[in-house]
């Protein structure tokens, strides 16, 4: 029996359509498109993949992507709820389908037109009695409306309980900015910020301001599991699993989790980096750059404390001074992330995560990326992954 | 063209009780009628005790600011920015998210006192709001 997830199966493939503020064509369109994108990259057909994972909240069913294809059997399909927070989760169903014989090869996928459709930042609205409607009732009689305000709430006790301020995550959104800057692809490429950018730019809900949030863009993104051994024959060098953990933690919210002792920190994230790191056998010294998913600055320096590269409170100091920048200690969302290269919920994270395993990245640092953590959103069921080389 | 008003809230099974003691002007705490723990906010089973037993208490009115954002965008036609949002930390020791009011933004700051008063933000909703404890 099977004991362990770790390097039985790897990402092969990755595909993305171009991120844009108005993709001009349908979302079942755009998946079609980058699920191609992937298949190809792993130098596979259609044909050769038997199982697809996706995202409950994905417009284009998973039947629709399969006929516009041509992915003639399914014998595995899956769909994640929460959004962000589940990316690496549909990498976890894709290794636990294949290392347990379900199915060979397995596509996941998300593709939206968020910026010209319908975008988050317009927030919930009313509608029918589900438990989940009613809780949206808690917040959004008295104007609590976005995601940005959820997380905010969060933020500012951190800021009080540690004494942070916004110097930390400046720090993240012009790295970030800079590194878009790069990024052909990215909505921000040749557009950098300076910190005193960041700091006149207004707030959207203090305390977080402009910068602090990530855009809301149109795109597709997918990637292509498969097992080890079949890996081995493709034309990339193959992105190895090592972990792959899903996590929710005691009164779980939709990032509105105000009831717990401690609103400064998401126990959820540190159920996913135990799990990770049991996986794996490795720790948070082991691992060379990271994809964090950063929908705003602030759940960056949660992430950061419970995946361990520092301690509880400090992320807003560690970060300082270049640390995720391509020289520093922890390259951290070379693509320029949510924030700077474009919002396809973490999927487009998972992609350049695979290039700097690679060594394509278009920032790629110089030193060797052997082995790497990729997270998914916060204050939500949440999932993470580690991978590295063959 | 009529004003705008703020999003109702979903009322069900789950949480028309709370909503019931609004209108008749109480801030209600659900209690569990097995083991007496707390919570905010409502919901049909104990994760104590798992009992599906409730009752409602009135809470004091009186609280802190544990948490609190200033909405600035989008603005949403119903309310009024920048929109000041708290995290209150009632006596009790359960938490509420509500607007605090009769305080100018800027000065409203972590851990000061509170106290509730059930305002009629419209002809048809009620809705519990903090504003600076009178002491
Ligand atoms: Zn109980």
């Amino acid at each position: 029996m099977l004991t362990s997830i770790k390097n039985e199966c790897a990402i092969v493939g990755i595909g993305m359509t171009e991120i844009s503020k108005n993709s001009g064509r349908s979302e079942l369109q755009l998946a079609a498109e980058c699920v191609l994108t992937a298949i190809k990259d792993a130098g596979l057909e259609p044909k050769d993949v038997d199982g697809i994972a996706g995202f409950t909240l994905d417009h284009v069913d998973e039947i629709e992507v399969a006929r516009a294809v041509g992915i003639p059997e399914l014998k595995f399909i899956s769909r994640m709820p929460h959004g962000g927070g589940q990316p690496m989760g549909l990498v976890q169903q894709a290794v636990m389908a294949i290392s347990t014989g379900v199915c060979k090869t397995v596509v996941g996928y998300r593709a939206m037109n968020g910026r010209s459709g319908a975008r988050y930042s317009s927030g919930v609205a009313d509608g029918a009695e589900t438990a989940d409607k009613i809780s949206w009732g808690w917040y959004t009689p008295y104007g609590l409306l976005t995601p940005t305000g959820w997380c905010a709430m969060n933020t500012q006790r951190y800021m009080y309980e540690y004494g942070a301020t916004n110097a930390g995550l400046a720090e993240i959104a012009v790295t970030q900015r800079a590194y878009a800057n790069n990024n052909p692809n990215a909505i921000f490429y040749g557009s950098p910020i300076t910190f005193e950018d960041y700091h006149n730019a207004p707030y959207i809900v203090e305390p977080l301001r402009l910068y602090d949030c990530c855009i809301e863009t149109d795109g597709g993104a997918a990637f292509v599991v498969t097992s080890a051994e079949r890996a081995k024959d493709m034309p990339h060098p193959p992105a190895m699993i090592r972990g792959a953990a899903q996590g929710v933690a005691f009164d779980q919210e939709v990032i509105t989790s105000y009831y717990r002792d401690n609103i400064t920190f998401l126990p959820e994230y540190d159920l996913v980096a135990k799990q990770c790191y049991a996986q794996s056998g490795l720790g948070p010294d082991d691992l060379d750059a990271a994809i964090i998913y950063d929908a705003f600055t602030s759940i960056v320096l949660f992430q950061l404390e419970s995946f361990g590269f520092c301690k509880r409170g400090e992320a807003h100091e560690w970060v300082q001074g270049g640390t995720l920048g391509i020289d520093g200690r922890l390259p951290t969302n070379t693509h320029g992330g949510l924030l700077s290269e474009g919002y396809i919920h973490g999927l487009n994270g998972l992609c350049e995560a695979v290039r700097l395993l690679r060594g394509t990245s278009v920032n790629q640092p110089k030193k060797n990326i052997e082995n790497m953590l990729v997270s998914s959103g916060a204050g939500m069921p949440t999932s993470a992954m580690i991978i590295g080389k063959m | 063209m009529p004003k705008a008003l703020r999003m109702r809230p979903v009322i069900g099974h789950d949480n028309r009780p709370w909503w019931d003691r609004i209108d008749e002007g109480e801030l209600p705490i659900q209690r569990c009628c097995s083991c007496g723990t707390l919570r905010h906010p409502p919901r049909p089973m104990c994760w104590k005790c798992q009992s599906l037993e409730s009752e409602y208490i009135n809470a004091s009115g009186k609280g802190i600011v544990y948490s609190y954002v200033v909405v600035h965008k989008p603005a949403v036609p119903g309310y009024e920015y920048p929109l000041a949002v708290g995290l209150i930390e009632l006596e009790e020791g359960t938490r509420i998210v509500s607007n605090i009011v009769g305080i100018n933004p800027e000065d409203i700051e972590i851990g000061m006192p509170v106290e509730v008063s059930i305002d009629a933000v419209d002809d048809e909703m009620n809705l519990p709001l903090f504003r600076p404890a009178s002491r």
